[in-house]
């Protein structure tokens, strides 16, 4: 992501060589950067569905029920299995980036970089447990 | 200059909702839209559903959970715009588009969480 989205329509100054639209696909670390910014669809994309969920639940068991059905056609097992790969690679690249983006000091020492990406993966495992057990005894 | 001083509070929801999606939607659609519809898992039963997603934690947790994944999408997807897709010239409508599409699901959430 650039720092500064501004655009101006003229660069008087300098000359910029032209890029081509798809200049990403060419090499694999430019796509892997796209793939994971591509991530950003499938998120929202699956916040929308869980809140037609809760939307289906607010409308009554026979409302809900259908949207469970629906939930179980081919279509959407599959979309989800697309998805679920992408929302993982979300939190994967998300959680080894975190040490960028915050520098903790212990005794006047930086805590390791793999130090505190553990620390999130642990968070994520977790977070997961918890959630998967308030829906088994709930 | 506005847009200068406001570029950071767009970051910190990207942020915000970078973190929360990490840690919840890979778990949260696993169970609803697989493990569920699969069979792996029982379907927990309406009313207790229901009952669990009023408490007004649950529901504050899914307000934030949806709302800033939709924002977290906005900013990631504006950049993806401006620089995979060279689309710097569209700078105010994708923006617009984006963070206004990021809005009104923001408002749809709430909407369904009051009346839920």
């Amino acid at each position: 992501m650039s720092a500064n989205p501004q655009h101006t329509p003229y660069h008087p100054r300098w000359y910029r060589a032209p890029m081509p639209i798809f200049w990403w696909v060419r090499r694999w670390i430019h796509a892997r950067f796209i793939l994971r910014e591509l991530t950003s669809i499938f998120v929202a994309g699956y916040a929308l569905v869980y809140l037609l969920q809760l939307r289906a639940l607010g409308m009554g068991p026979e409302a809900y029920g259908r949207f469970l059905e629906l939930l179980q056609s081919p279509l959407s097992i599959s979309l989800h299995g697309i998805s679920l790969v992408f929302v993982m690679y979300h939190s994967i690249t998300w959680f080894n980036l975190a040490p960028r983006a915050l520098s903790l000091r212990l005794g006047g020492r930086r805590v390791p970089d793999k130090v505190i990406a553990g620390l999130n993966f642990a968070a994520w495992a977790g977070m997961s447990a918890a959630l998967l057990w308030v829906t088994l005894t709930g | 200059m506005m847009k200068r001083t406001i570029e950071p509070f767009w970051w910190s929801l990207f942020g915000a909702g970078g973190t929360l999606a990490a840690l919840f939607i890979p778990i949260t659609l696993f169970i609803n839209g697989l493990a569920i519809p699969l069979g792996w898992l029982a379907a927990p039963d309406y009313e207790n559903v229901l009952q669990m997603a009023r408490h007004p934690l649950a529901r504050t947790y899914l307000f934030l959970l949806i709302s800033l994944s939709f924002y977290h999408w906005a900013h990631r997807f504006r950049f993806t715009l401006y620089d995979g897709l060279q689309l710097k010239h569209l700078n105010l409508l994708i923006a617009v588009i984006c963070y206004g599409g990021a809005t009104v699901g923001t408002v749809a959430a709430a909407y369904t969480l009051i009346n839920l």
